[in-house]
């Protein structure tokens, strides 16, 4: 028996499972991958499952195609994702910034481990924040969301898939090998408690003019979005480009549009962006943290707290465009922050940036979990 | 003796063209725009509407074809045209797909694209024209390059063998592959349209001028000259059948350069998987 899309009820789940049941929830019909540790299960249960819904699974090549192919199915109107990690992200890199520039919504679970190269396949990481910031050439911007538990695997993919549609833009998953990984209680709600998000379409149906692909009538700086097939005869292109879509070789047409692709995500940042706050109130220290080391950074606060520490832990659910208007308020208030991340301080140098002001960090280059205890320690050293 | 003006309100192909691109970027005597002739032909030759045509292409001058075809048109990355026109065709089987991009898109930067699709045979129709270089960057030599031929990266001579596009993609799987000259206008024209009917991977080289950036090079630096070169020296065969030496060109001597129809048949299709019901 085939099961239905959307698997409402409680379940035991795997944090990889988890995220392609929310594909599956969120509507996504298309997966293009190719297999690479610790990401797999989410190809080998899209696999199993992609077909019940009469979705298409399709093993590709290499990371560069799998990005190409979901990029082509979502132009066709599809929601499509492919799942990956470091190795497969760097080579994903380049149609990434194809998506941008075509404006294609899409989905790139990253479930990170141990890095650079090869690195530490099997381990967890949390260094490819600054690649999904900055990976492709050029100036750009693209959305993303940090689960940190096997149901945030589900929620976040369903919110990443939303987003993406909302702005027109690639959404990165920027998951780590311990959440993947990781095996807890999963809700999964009813089918009509599924928040949908689609595309903006045109209002107007196709004639005989010229359809300009890229002429922004709305606030948000989104323009609507046909499907290939639907007799707009549009035309999208990597090239700079005009509002037709016509390639349009001019400094000025060139700073008008990636000015825009930016402030697309930069201006509506407040509907993007997630955070969660915990004794953030009155605090004083301000941990800083996301994904799998936020479970440690919430342990190191709750004992500071016993302790009588005035610390609080700022969880970043989403990374990307960064809250930077959050920092800035905190910084008013508090007195330091601490960042805990897997890696040698990738988003401990943004907080720096926007909190102007030297930033603790407590770092780990990836492949175990930073426990508690060096961040309770770093908690304790700025409080005295 | 008066003579009379024709005068017409519409070119056959008006509604396929997007006149407000013109004039297009290609050089005088290239061969592309005559093999998008070929594709628009067909195109109105078939009985797909044409919202149901999509053209896909990666980057160089055969790439800029997608822009000048007034259909839903993607111009993507480089070597990424067929894996982009993957998705799109397992999103909406019911779309008529073609590839068009030149050899250095598809055969170099994209050669495991290519083979991989042609191994999946899946129903996508590729016009691959092969005009021996990379054109759009100035005449660098690539995997199609005849050895011996010169380049702008290859002052004394390609030091390397040349692809043989038919024999690699009849290997790799797929179900209809041909190679013709820009001078069979008639058989690009038909095999485009023979393509779009017929289920699987089909590949089409064509091979073109290109006097700016080949030409220059190696003394073909009028495209007349060159598509006298392809008549003079075509020959059509009508099966697969010739050694992957003779199936190579070698556009020095007279050296044959065969064309013709090399792989036709039904292997089947790429196509997701289906859930077994139990």
């Amino acid at each position: 028996m085939t099961r239905a899309a959307v698997l409402t009820g409680k379940h035991f789940m795997h944090g990889d499972h988890a995220c392609a049941e929310g594909a599956l929830a969120a509507g996504c019909r298309f997966f293009a991958g190719y297999p690479i540790t610790p990401s797999t299960e989410i190809a080998e249960h899209l696999a199993a499952r992609l077909p019940e819904v009469e979705g298409a699974f399709i093993q590709m090549e290499d990371e560069l195609a799998s990005m190409a192919a979901i990029l082509g199915a979502s132009a066709a109107g599809a929601r499509s994702m492919t799942a990956t990690s470091g190795p497969g992200l760097s080579l994903m890199m380049e149609n990434l910034g194809l998506g941008v520039m075509l404006e294609l919504p899409t989905l790139v679970v990253d479930v990170m481990r141990g890095s650079p190269s090869t690195g530490l396949p099997t381990l967890p990481g949390q260094s490819d924040v600054m690649q999904t910031r900055w990976g492709s050439h050029g100036d750009f911007a693209v959305l993303a969301y940090s689960p940190w538990s096997p149901q945030e695997m589900f929620d976040l993919t369903i919110l990443s898939f939303n987003m993406a549609d909302r702005y027109r833009v690639p959404a990165v998953l920027l998951a780590d090998e311990v959440v993947g990984h990781m095996v807890e209680k999963v809700i999964i709600p009813s089918e009509d408690q599924i928040e949908h998000i689609g595309r903006k379409k045109p209002t107007k149906p196709p004639d005989n003019s010229t359809y300009k692909s890229y002429l922004v009538e709305d606030a948000d700086l989104v323009p609507p979005l046909p499907f290939a097939g639907e007799g707009y005869h549009i035309h999208l292109t990597g090239l700079t480009h005009d509002e037709r879509g016509y390639p349009d070789m001019t400094a000025e047409t060139h700073d008008r549009l990636i000015r825009r692709l930016m402030d697309k995500i930069q201006k509506n940042a407040d509907d993007i962006i997630r955070v969660e706050g915990y004794e953030l109130e009155d605090a004083r220290i301000v941990v800083v943290s996301y994904g799998c080391t936020a479970r440690s950074a919430r342990s190191a606060v709750l004992q500071a707290r016993a302790k009588g520490i005035p610390a609080g832990l700022l969880r970043l659910i989403s990374i990307w465009p960064f809250p930077e208007k959050l920092i800035r308020d905190l910084a008013k208030t508090t007195d330091h922050f601490i960042v805990a991340e897997m890696n040698l301080g990738q988003i401990r140098l943004e907080v720096e940036r926007v909190a102007h002001r030297e930033v603790k960090g407590v770092h780990h280059a990836g492949g175990a979990m930073i426990p508690p205890k060096p961040i309770l320690a770093a908690i304790e050293a700025v409080a005295k | 003796m008066i003579t009379q003006a024709i005068v017409a309100d519409k070119h056959p192909l008006d509604d396929l063209i997007r006149a407000d691109r013109m004039p297009h970027i290609w050089c005088p005597g290239c061969g592309v725009g005559i093999i998008m002739r070929c594709y628009a032909q067909a195109i109105l030759d078939s009985d797909i509407p044409l919202d149901k045509h999509i053209i896909i292409s990666g980057i160089g001058c055969s790439g800029r074809v997608a822009g000048y075809m007034k259909l839903d048109s993607y111009h993507t990355t480089h070597g990424r045209a067929i894996p982009f026109a993957t998705g799109m065709k397992l999103a909406n089987p019911s779309l008529t797909v073609t590839v068009f991009s030149g050899d250095g898109d598809l055969a170099a930067i994209g050669g495991n694209h290519l083979i991989h699709a042609a191994r999946r045979n899946i129903d996508l129709k590729v016009v691959c024209i092969n005009n021996f270089n990379f054109g759009m960057t100035g005449g660098q030599v690539g995997p199609t390059t005849p050895f011996g031929g010169f380049g702008t990266t290859a002052p004394y001579g390609c030091q390397e063998q040349p692809f043989n596009l038919p024999t690699l993609l009849q290997a790799c799987g797929a179900n209809f592959v041909s190679r013709w000259t820009a001078v069979h206008v008639r058989q690009v024209k038909d095999d485009i349209l023979y393509a779009f009917s017929k289920p699987g991977f089909a590949f089409i080289e064509v091979l073109a001028p290109c006097p700016i950036g080949f030409g220059k090079s190696n003394g073909i630096d009028d495209g007349l000259e060159e598509m006298e070169m392809y008549r003079e020296r075509s020959v059509l065969i009508q099966d697969a059948t010739l050694s992957e030496e003779e199936m190579g060109i070698d556009l020095r001597g007279d050296r044959p350069i065969y064309v013709g129809h090399f792989v036709d048949r039904d292997r089947p299709p790429f196509t997701p998987a289906k859930a077994v019901q139990a």
